[in-house]
């Protein structure tokens, strides 16, 4: 996918004054979040579930490399054929090369992050090679030209249904209808005679099962199913962080993901895959090709993002996102948007192509406190920041006023005198309606909003003064 | 060196770890001994409990009292709701009584236009109104997910309170994981669109659970 990263100042600031995207974004606050909250009252002690969650996914990260290992054999005893792909341009071409050793001509796709992070559907299609998306979202964003997911579990929520009605009566040559329920029975009529044809399906993975050798996928739609069962050769493609080590494993978390990114008990279907088809089976696929994609997650493993690992891919994060809910997931210009963008994609395309990333959040917290495997998501951001700093990345003005103030902070007489002037100046500056209408050097906090005048004086002389 | 040995080796690093044969112990004991995690409170009898989550998932629920009663169930549950009466069904249901009560059931394997699939289930999860159903020869993966409406027959006996219940009747029924499990709750939906939750995205419209016991 292409990387917009750096953008981020400019989209978000057009994204503001968006109005069909600002009201698909309201709908995240009175639907997702909303229903995140209702799934997690009903379940109970949901904060000991989440501890349970870390717990298996710190446990599976501790010994990596042996339940990859293990994960391996299982699945490879079963039949299945495991690759490894350090990168993107590798996971690329195993999957072409497992499409142009078959003959393969289409591609039925359930919805990969994966394979959106390693651009497949571009590599596909320049060998030659149709991927058809089957996910509602992503069926809608591919015949929009191709257009990036603005969210990892609702792609398409910038979107509206009259904005889908005007995309299918122009790309289907359909009569125009703006019913979602009639779209998406459009879309399924469209997509059965594809499931049906491709001879190749790629789907990504919730999670490794290290016991049975398992790649595990949770869907709502039975795309997943049909991508899954109907086609010769299946190909799961996923990060080596998804391993966990047993079924029971999967269960608990199973009950944190959907929760946590729907506010649903359950999905509609949880699908195991343990090895291709038997020989007396009437469907399943004959093949079945597992690639395990680092793609930098290694050297995360190494480092102090590490806790990043964790993430099972939920959307909670960006769900209760003040920024994510004001500016949407295009903003943030690459896969994965978001308090979890603002740390993954830094990590994985380097700081300095996604510098102003850790700094698209208010520290507020609320993705820390939602997130189902507990991911210190604020203070990875804070991590992200000082390596900012201390790499130079930060504009030079920023890093100028940043080191004035570090100066003067450690100079409490200076401090104080400052403050104080400080507090009278924008006294006076408020005037008789304090309230400052522009306030200098910061002209973008006040360009939308007026700032309230403090009172005249600081909190240390208010202090002295009360202690009298 | 392989992709393989740089990955591992890069995890190996980062975990401060040399080589692996003496480590594997740890996760020897993990994996055998399966440790079942945080399960929700279990205050509810689990037949009731998965009729409820069933309904509340957008299935439908009735309940006959022997496997010979499922022939004219089905067939009453599809002509009160205008639905065909023909289908196909697991090899594993041929022997039911379909001409009888006046069903065109085939056993061969579910084609992109069939409007009614008839399957059973290897158990069901009350927890959460679940049906587990394991791929196989006599119970192909498909004939619960092309045609439009979906009709399972349930083992009352067989509903267990929870997924890690159903780990534990699979491993010690069968011993190993078929090709497929799939865990199935309600029919198939999306909400792509506006948030909109609608039926039907690929798999069924509707579905319809007939518990026998």
């Amino acid at each position: 996918m292409e990387l917009r990263a750096n953008e981020f100042r400019a989209r978000a600031a057009a994204n503001l004054g968006d109005a069909k995207l600002q009201r698909g974004l309201g709908l995240i606050k009175v639907k997702a979040v909303v229903n995140r909250a209702s799934a997690v009252a009903e379940f109970g002690d949901f904060e000991a579930l989440r501890e349970t969650g870390k717990a298996i996914r710190d446990r599976a990260l501790a010994d990596l490399d042996l339940y990859l290992e293990r994960f391996e054999r299982e699945a490879a005893a079963r039949g299945a054929v495991v690759h490894w792909a350090e990168n993107a341009s590798e996971a690329c071409r195993i999957v072409v090369d497992i499409a142009r050793e078959n003959g393969v001509k289409t591609v039925a796709k359930s919805k990969s992050m994966v394979s959106e992070e390693v651009g497949l559907n571009d590599a596909l299609i320049a060998a030659g090679v149709t991927p058809v998306e089957t996910d509602l979202g992503e069926y809608i964003l591919q015949i929009n030209d191709a257009e990036p997911p603005s969210h990892i579990v609702m792609p398409v929520i910038h979107k509206t249904a009259e904005d889908v009605a005007d995309l299918f009566h122009a790309k289907h040559g359909t009569p125009r209808k703006t019913d979602p329920a009639l779209l998406t029975r459009e879309a399924r009529e469209i997509l059965r005679p594809k499931f049906l044809s491709a001879e190749m399906g790629v789907s990504g993975a919730n999670f490794l099962v290290a016991e049975t050798g398992s790649t595990l996928i949770v869907t709502n739609e039975g795309n997943g199913r049909l991508c899954t069962t109907l086609t010769r050769i299946h190909v799961a493609l996923t990060g080596i962080e998804k391993v966990v080590p047993t079924l029971e494993d999967a269960a608990t978390l199973l009950r944190l993901l959907p929760r946590s990114a729907t506010g649903q008990a359950i999905t509609n279907y949880v699908s195991l895959h343990t090895g291709p088809k038997h020989i007396e089976e009437t469907d399943g696929p004959r093949q079945f090709h597992i690639v395990l994609v680092d793609n930098g997650r290694s050297k995360l493993l190494a480092g102090e993002m590490r806790e990043m690992l964790r993430c099972i891919r939920c959307g909670a994060c960006m769900n209760h996102c003040p920024v994510y809910q004001a500016v949407g997931g295009h903003a943030y210009g690459w896969v994965y948007p978001g308090p979890m963008g603002n740390i993954l994609t830094p990590s994985y395309v380097g700081l300095e192509n996604a510098v102003q990333l850790p700094n698209a959040a208010t520290l507020c917290n609320q993705c820390g406190v939602v997130c189902p495997v507990k991911i210190p998501l604020p203070d990875l951001m804070r991590k992200l920041r000082e390596e900012q700093m201390a790499r130079g990345l930060k504009p030079f003005g920023e890093r100028l006023g940043l080191a004035l103030w570090g100066w003067a902070a450690q100079r409490p007489a200076l401090y104080a005198l400052g403050t104080r002037l400080a507090a009278r100046f924008m006294k006076w500056l408020g005037g008789r309606g304090r309230l400052i209408h522009r306030l200098p050097l910061a002209g973008g906090w006040s360009d939308g909003r007026d700032f309230p005048a403090p009172a005249g004086r600081t909190f240390r002389e208010l202090y002295q003064r009360s202690k009298r | 060196m392989s992709a393989r040995e740089n990955i591992l080796g890069r995890v190996r690093s980062a975990l401060s770890r040399k080589v692996s044969p003496g480590d594997t112990a740890t996760i020897e004991s993990h994996l055998a001994a399966h440790p079942v995690g945080l399960q929700p409170p279990r205050d509810w009898e689990p037949e009731l409990r998965f009729r409820a989550r069933a309904e509340a998932l957008a299935s439908t629920v009735e309940k006959v009292s022997s496997l010979q009663a499922v022939p004219a169930a089905v067939a009453r549950y599809l002509v009160v709701n205008n639905l065909p009466t023909g289908g196909v069904c697991w090899p594993g249901l041929r022997k039911l009584d379909w001409i009888g009560a006046g069903l065109g059931m085939e056993d061969r394997p579910a084609r992109g236009d069939d409007l009614v699939g008839v399957t059973g289930c290897f158990c069901a999860v009350a927890e959460t109104g679940t049906l587990m159903l394991l791929s196989g020869p006599d119970t192909p993966a498909a004939t619960s997910l092309l045609p439009e409406t979906h009709i399972a027959l349930v083992d009352t006996a067989r509903i267990v309170p929870f997924m890690e219940d159903a780990w534990a009747l699979l491993r010690a029924e069968r011993g190993r994981l078929p090709r497929a499990v799939n865990f199935v709750s309600g029919p198939s939906r999306t909400a792509d669109i506006e948030q909109t939750v609608t039926m039907g995205a690929h798999g069924p419209y509707r579905v319809h659970l007939i518990l026998v016991g």
